[in-house]
């Protein structure tokens, strides 16, 4: 083999668990999209093929106690942060065993355990939930940071521009990532915004922002471990403009007949997974039977994902009065410990009312004051 | 026992929740530096700083959403609406955020936030000002609703809600803030879901809630003048109704009229007639009779303004409906 040009500055055990989790979300979609042709699957499932880097290269940027959230496109991410894939398909199939029960179904997943947030069905919805728990952080003195996804059909919410408004002013630790895959179901973005290039909505509010190549895992990556310092350094909100492509429909419902198909064509090309695969070879960090191996277990795995969630059973009917309202004393649930009887031991925790300390200054007073000084008001 | 405005009385339940518990912060337009728009947030940024009660922009959606976000993970946010009418813009954070997070998540997550302020009819302000908006989210599971009348029920009920730990939507109302009352002092928590029976009486049940509250009483007094005697159940919280209180009423007078400041289609009134007529038909010795906000807009003009509204002598004839007793 050819020695490489420039050595890589990534580990083989990076590029190949970046490899392994976008095989694995690749995989996931295909047999959800299958299960879903299946009738096991019903309602509104959004696949993320073509949109795996998005997930992955932040994913890696970012520590496991960093908050992220989606929107409704959400099975990738939790994949990307470590949730159990039957757990994360048998809640597609509207089975007991799920993340959230049943009750959330392909929109809704949930995996507090490994910090991820949800998936929001309207859209827009969740860029101020993002904020708040960016807040949260700084209120508490917290070095995390918050990644939170939207799509490119979300910049035109009002939600955002609040958001942005008060992330950039309060300077809150939180990164959004726009999937900018061009549709926002069968309506192109340029036919419906003024400005299609998102990422420059970020200068009204005096915020970062930028483009970054959502087709290219490691470019996300090192997009992501970039803002995430400015953010734990308390420079503000980020926002990236990840430029990707889904290869399928909006959802399995829609056969994206607005698409030429040369267009689609020629944004497989681009495929992030065959990428990874031919950088890491070519930096010899890897050869063909690793990838091989990978592909194998990542298939089994999935395999044994289907198989679970079409062995569970529904959820019991007691559940329909559970969840609703928190009754006095009552515990949240953890998921895996509820269906897989394991240990959970990062559950997040936070410090009690009478611990905690707020030491930050939102509206340093004294520089206020002089604001006022100046404009003749008195105190 | 001290008396205090309504507003003090919020005022102190907020100090001293935040002064026991540091995840406790209020946000909303003018609570800091102003001293909040109604002066319920008087002299707590001095006291707290600028992280915990905050100066927000003029963003319902904005604000209120960014403070379920915090709620999730682990703060207790006091979100205040200048008024429920603003609300209106951040209604999609409380219902279908807000709301349903613990469900969507399958039990994972909770939201304890509160959203308060005022509601109803605020005084020669037209009708995108004074609106009872209160029904539009006890429609809502997952979330609580309550609306004191008294200033101590104010203080009592705020603190019981930034202890709970699921959404609650408070309303208060412009024209209760200047009222005053008497309010134990520190460790007073009214519990949710807990009707009160503010009067006594044998002969008809009076069914109401926030600031009709004064006019059920001024009627009942006006009745007892009459040999009628009233009792005056305040309901205080809205979701969940307190069923049981309000069938041993009913099933003590056995007649009964339920006044409420907004319309009457799909009103909350419309839900307790339903409770009373499954639960204690065979109780009823009348007809219920509802008095409501009539169903038109609210006008400016004083007279237009007030024939609006339910009154103490539209209350009494409601009554001597209820008695059979019209005319008399
Ligand atoms: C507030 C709201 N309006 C409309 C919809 C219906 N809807 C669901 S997804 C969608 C398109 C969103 O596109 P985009 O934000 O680009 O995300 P993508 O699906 O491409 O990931 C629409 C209109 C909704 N769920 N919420
Ligand atoms: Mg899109």
């Amino acid at each position: 083999m050819e020695a490489p040009a420039v050595a890589s500055p990534y580990s083989k055990d990076l590029l190949l668990t970046m490899y392994r989790k976008m095989y694995l979300i690749r995989r996931f979609e295909e047999r959800a999209g299958q299960q879903y042709t299946l009738g096991k699957i019903a309602g509104f499932c959004h696949l993320y093929i073509g949109q795996e880097a998005v997930a992955v290269g932040p994913n890696e940027a970012i520590r496991p106690d960093d908050y992220m959230l989606s929107a409704y496109r959400d099975h990738g991410q939790p994949l990307a942060r470590g949730s159990d894939a039957g757990m994360v398909m048998a809640e597609l199939f509207g089975r007991g065993t799920g993340y959230s029960k049943g009750k959330g179904g392909s929109m809704h997943v949930f995996d507090i355990e490994h910090h991820f947030y949800g998936g929001y069905g309207i859209v827009g919805g969740q860029i101020p939930l993002a904020a708040g728990m960016a807040f949260a952080s700084r209120y508490r003195n917290e070095d995390r940071v918050t990644v939170c996804y939207f799509g490119d059909a979300a910049a035109n919410q009002g939600a955002l521009h609040e958001t942005f408004n008060m992330a950039s002013k309060w300077k809150l630790p939180v990164i959004y990532i726009c999937e900018n895959n061009r549709y926002g179901m069968g309506t192109a973005i340029a036919r419906t915004s003024a400005v299609p290039e998102i990422y420059k909505r970020a200068s009204a509010y005096d915020m970062r922002g930028e483009p970054v190549d959502g087709m290219d895992v490691l470019t996300m990556y090192e997009a992501v471990k970039d803002a995430a310092a400015w953010c734990r350094a308390g420079k503000g909100p980020v926002l990236l403009e990840a430029n990707t492509y889904r290869f399928r429909g909006h959802s399995m419902a829609d056969p994206a007949t607005y698409r030429s198909k040369s267009e689609v064509e020629e944004e497989r090309k681009n495929d992030p997974i065959p990428k990874l695969r031919d950088y890491t070879l070519k930096q010899g960090l890897a050869v063909d039977a690793d990838f091989e191996r990978i592909d194998e277990e990542v298939k089994a795995l999935v395999d044994a994902a289907v198989k679970f969630a079409d062995e569970s059973p529904e959820p019991s009917l007691e559940e329909l009065w559970r969840d609703t309202i928190v009754e006095p004393g009552e515990e949240d649930v953890r998921p895996r410990e509820r269906v897989l009887g394991v240990k959970v031991t990062n559950w997040p925790k936070y410090p009690t009312g009478q611990e905690l300390k707020v030491t930050w200054d939102l509206e340093p007073r004294a520089q206020a004051e002089l604001a006022d000084k100046k404009a003749g008001l008195s105190h | 026992m001290p008396e205090l405005m309504y507003r003090e009385a919020l005022n102190q339940a907020l100090a001293e929740e935040m002064e026991r518990d540091a995840n406790v912060y209020l946000i909303g337009e003018e609570v800091g530096r102003y001293n909040g728009a109604f002066k319920v947030s008087q002299g707590l940024l001095d006291r707290f700083g600028s992280a915990r009660i905050i100066d927000a922009p003029i963003s319902e959606l904005g604000f209120g959403g960014l403070s379920v976000g915090a709620a999730m993970v682990g703060l207790r946010p006091v979100v205040e609406m200048m008024t429920w009418n603003f609300a209106i813009l951040a209604m999609d954070q409380i219902v279908n955020n807000a709301a349903k997070l613990r469900h969507m998540s399958g039990g994972q997550l909770r939201c304890p936030i509160v959203f308060r302020g005022p509601g109803g009819a605020g005084g020669r302000l037209s009708s995108q000002h004074s609106q009872a908006l209160e029904a539009n989210y006890a429609h809502f599971p997952g979330l609580k609703v309550i609306a004191p009348a008294t200033p101590a029920d104010a203080k009592g009920m705020l603190k019981a809600a930034i202890r709970d730990d699921n959404p609650v939507i408070m309303f208060e109302g412009e024209r209760l803030y200047a009222l005053k009352g008497e309010v134990p002092e520190g460790e007073y928590v009214v519990p949710l879901g807990k009707a009160d029976v503010k009067r006594e009486g044998t002969d008809v049940t009076i069914i109401t809630w926030s600031r009709m509250y004064y006019f059920c009483m001024q009627a009942a007094e006006e009745l007892a003048k009459e040999g009628i005697s009233a009792e005056v159940l305040d309901l205080r919280t809205l979701r969940p109704l307190d069923e049981e209180a309000i069938l041993a009423s009913v099933r003590k007078t056995n007649r009964v009229v339920i006044v409420e400041e907004g319309w009457a289609l799909a009103g909350i009134g419309a839900s307790v007639v339903d409770i009373i007529q499954s639960k204690a038909f065979d109780d009823l010795d009348a007809p219920v009779e509802r008095v409501t906000g009539l169903d038109v807009n609210m006008s400016y003009a004083a007279n237009l303004e007030n024939a609006t509204q339910p009154d103490a002598p539209k209350i009494i004839a409601a009554v001597k409906k209820a008695l059979y007793r019209q005319g008399a």
